[in-house]
């Protein structure tokens, strides 16, 4: 993403430390096993492990939109956790606009005012015994913000998201819908004035109509109050919707990550390339004939040496399975996790990936000539 | 192909009328409100809607998984030949599982957690057939490898939370198709799995299918899904089809106003980055305050007064493709003017 990219209000910001060119948080060198319990006899050797999170390391740029797109089990969700810090890491550190997380210059406390989250179940994660502007103005007090002046800004921040205060400041979580809880949450995170909002398969639970609606709301947000997104989710049309550039994982690691249209339109991974062909082709006369991938994603518990990924590539060679690839960029700004791409590996050149069929609309064109028959909901 | 036996003419399914309500204290919810639909045996029909637009509620009535006490059901529903609303306990013990299978969304809760898989696909082959233990055994391991599941004999013994998601909903098809029957009621089969397994379950449904000449009801909210594996699609809408025909006619030239903003949200062009996506203003209705008229006009930029106070009837738009909409011919011929400001 060039500068000019960069809202106005992400230049103006009068926390911005480092310019717009160092990244808002940059993530180094991130790991996170879960240990189990040992079983049966196996009392030596290392003890097993789920390994979540294993050498994760990126950027997130100021003022963009991070997608990350991945099976379960691949360490979306965990890595979220960690940049939250609701769990510790095992190794690895966050650096938040030239700070490390955690240490004197950047305590926990303030770390996370400048960071929040919104998960995917909009139900569990409000506390039913409070009214939603209490939930929304309860960050604030805690960071010693007066409680009416706490009060105030939930009701203008559920304004901002669509819910009338008149009508929704008092009611309790049980009596909105999927939608409005998930605005709720929407507001409740943006409180405490973050620079940075996690979105942790945020709109995966609506419906698709109360999806599209939402998601508007957060393009607007973004714009308005300077942000920059990390979005999860495992929606491929979504992720390309929002997002400035993508982050693929597999089985706890990053295997590519670039700008959005280089990764959709030309994806330099095979694992890319078979989730995006995954993709179902919603033309009923251009029926999927083959599926890209067999079986499931193995377990991290015990994840297959080498690349993680030989067991199920289709363009796999013995050296895969003996050597783990290294992270490297064959053009700026595109990494990719994988020997074929990196000089030198043993790996053997075979013609490059057969070309990705010409993409598919998503639904037979005709439908382009209706008429525009839905005029943009307007909230707020 | 269709089976020899079974004539391709012979409906499987026959829904008329169907209402099915739930009453709760202080309240009843007319969650499915008149729903016509016909199965030939081999076709494969979509039922596509959004939450609370009973596409499940209708599916699970077809089976009358429903708690007789606080539902009320009624008319007509005929399910591979037996009219279900008057079968007895003991009848509909038979017809389940016998005839009429169903697959859900999570295996994981629909499969039993204490007995391994192998021994659950015995009892229902047993339950229903008079056969040796060994010889269910045997089927068991033979749909085992049907639905490809690797090293069948080992997985037969395993239990549900030994395997993988995918794995687990490829026991759970093989676990309906036990005692071959002619009706497969699919509730979201693929919405839990991961889009690379996803693609791989639908495949195999498809691929079944075909070779079974089984009648598929397929419930799911993803159009895409929907696409790979339907014959004709439904699109419901408040407890109603507003919308059915085959599924290429559907998806190229939706006539129903929701169909149409349905597809749109999803069409090529309409997430382009940057571009501001179409929605549909508003929510879905309260099942229990329905209105008297079309349920979609509130959010419907076509309404009319016509439309809040009159219940549209079907109407027929060509080969299989019909509608309820008053308003089908004003806004195919380019007629009718947006009732809203855009």
């Amino acid at each position: 993403m060039s500068i000019s990219n960069i809202t106005p209000a992400a230049l103006a910001d009068p926390r911005d430390l480092g310019g717009p060119r160092q990244p808002l948080l940059r993530v180094q060198h991130l790991q996170k096993h879960f240990p189990l319990k040992r079983k049966g006899l196996a009392l030596r050797g290392p003890r097993p492990a789920v390994r979540a999170v294993d050498d994760v390391s990126f950027d997130i740029r100021k003022g963009e939109t991070l997608g990350v797109v991945g099976e379960s089990g691949c360490g979306k969700s965990t890595t979220a956790r960690l940049l939250m810090q609701l769990i510790q890491q095992d190794r690895g550190e966050l650096v938040f606009d030239g700070q490390t997380v955690g240490s004197r210059a950047l305590p926990l406390r303030e770390f996370r005012r400048q960071t929040q989250m919104v998960f995917q179940d909009s139900y569990s994660s409000l506390n039913p015994r409070m009214t939603i502007e209490d939930s929304v103005a309860f960050g604030p007090t805690v960071h010693g913000v007066s409680a009416r002046v706490a009060l105030n800004r939930a009701h203008d921040l559920l304004a901002r998201v669509g819910l009338d205060p008149a009508r929704f400041a008092g009611r309790y979580p049980h009596e909105l819908s999927g939608g409005q809880r998930q605005r709720v949450n929407i507001a409740r995170a943006l409180a405490l004035e973050p620079r940075l909002v996690i979105l942790d398969e945020a709109v995966s639970a609506l419906d698709k109509s109360v999806e599209a609606q939402v998601l508007n709301l957060l393009e607007d947000l973004k714009r308005d109050f300077g942000l920059t997104y990390l979005f999860i989710s495992h929606d491929l049309h979504v992720v390309r919707y929002v997002s400035d550039r993508v982050l693929v994982m597999y089985l706890g690691q990053v295997v590519e990550v670039g700008p959005a249209e280089q990764v959709f339109d030309a994806p330099r991974h095979p694992y890319t390339r078979a989730l995006l062909q995954s993709m179902p082709s919603t033309d009923p006369l251009q029926r999927t004939t083959e599926a890209p991938l067999s079986g499931d994603p193995p377990n991290p518990i015990d994840p297959p040496a080498g690349c993680r990924f030989h067991t199920r590539c289709a363009f796999a060679q013995p050296v895969c399975g003996r050597q783990m690839p290294a992270f490297v960029e064959p053009a700026p700004g595109h990494g990719v996790a994988c020997l074929r791409w990196q000089p030198e590996s043993g790996y053997e050149p075979t013609p490059d990936f057969p070309a990705m069929p010409a993409p598919t609309p998503a639904v037979p064109l005709a439908l382009g000539t209706l008429p525009d028959i839905f005029p943009e909901a307007h909230h707020g | 192909m269709a089976d020899p036996i079974r004539p391709a003419t012979a409906k499987a399914v026959r829904l008329q009328n169907l209402k099915v309500e739930f009453h709760a204290p202080g309240k009843r919810i007319e969650a499915v409100n008149g729903v016509d639909l016909e199965l030939r045996q081999g076709e494969v029909v979509a039922l596509i809607g959004e939450s609370g637009s009973g596409k499940s509620v209708t599916l699970r009535a077809m089976m009358r998984l429903h708690a007789a006490r606080s539902t009320r059901i009624t008319g007509r529903l005929e399910v591979a030949g037996e009219d279900v609303l008057a079968l007895s306990p003991h009848e509909l013990a038979a017809l389940r599982g016998r005839k009429v299978a169903m697959i859900f969304q999570e295996p994981l809760l629909a499969l039993d957690p204490v007995y391994p898989v192998g021994a659950q696909i015995v009892e229902a082959i047993r339950r229903h057939e008079n056969v040796s233990r060994a010889e269910a055994h045997a089927r068991a391991l033979a749909l085992f490898e049907k639905v490809r599941i690797p090293s069948p004999e080992r997985r037969l013994a395993a239990y549900a939370h030994e395997m993988s998601g995918g794995m687990r909903q490829r026991a759970m098809i093989a676990l309906a198709l036990a005692c071959r029957p002619q009706v497969l009621l699919a509730d979201e089969p693929t919405t839990a799995l991961d889009a690379t397994v996803q693609i791989q379950i639908l495949l195999l449904l498809r691929e079944l299918q075909q070779e079974m000449g089984l009648a598929i009801v397929f419930v799911t909210h993803d159009i895409g899904a929907a696409a790979e594996v339907a014959d004709r699609m439904a699109v419901m809408y408040a407890g109603r089809i507003v919308e059915q025909g085959p599924a290429a006619t559907l998806l190229t030239q939706p006539r129903h106003p929701y169909t149409q903003s349905l597809l749109r949200s999803r069409s090529h062009g309409a997430m382009q980055k940057g571009r501001r996506l179409q929605t549909i203003p508003g929510s879905p209705p309260d099942l229990s305050q329905l209105p008297a008229g079309c349920a979609f006009a509130e959010r419907c930029a076509w309404a009319t007064d016509a439309c809040r106070t009159t219940q549209p009837p079907q109407e027929r738009l060509g080969a299989g493709h019909s509608a309820r909409c008053l308003r089908l011919e004003d806004i195919h011929s380019g007629a009718a003017t947006l009732a809203m400001p855009a």
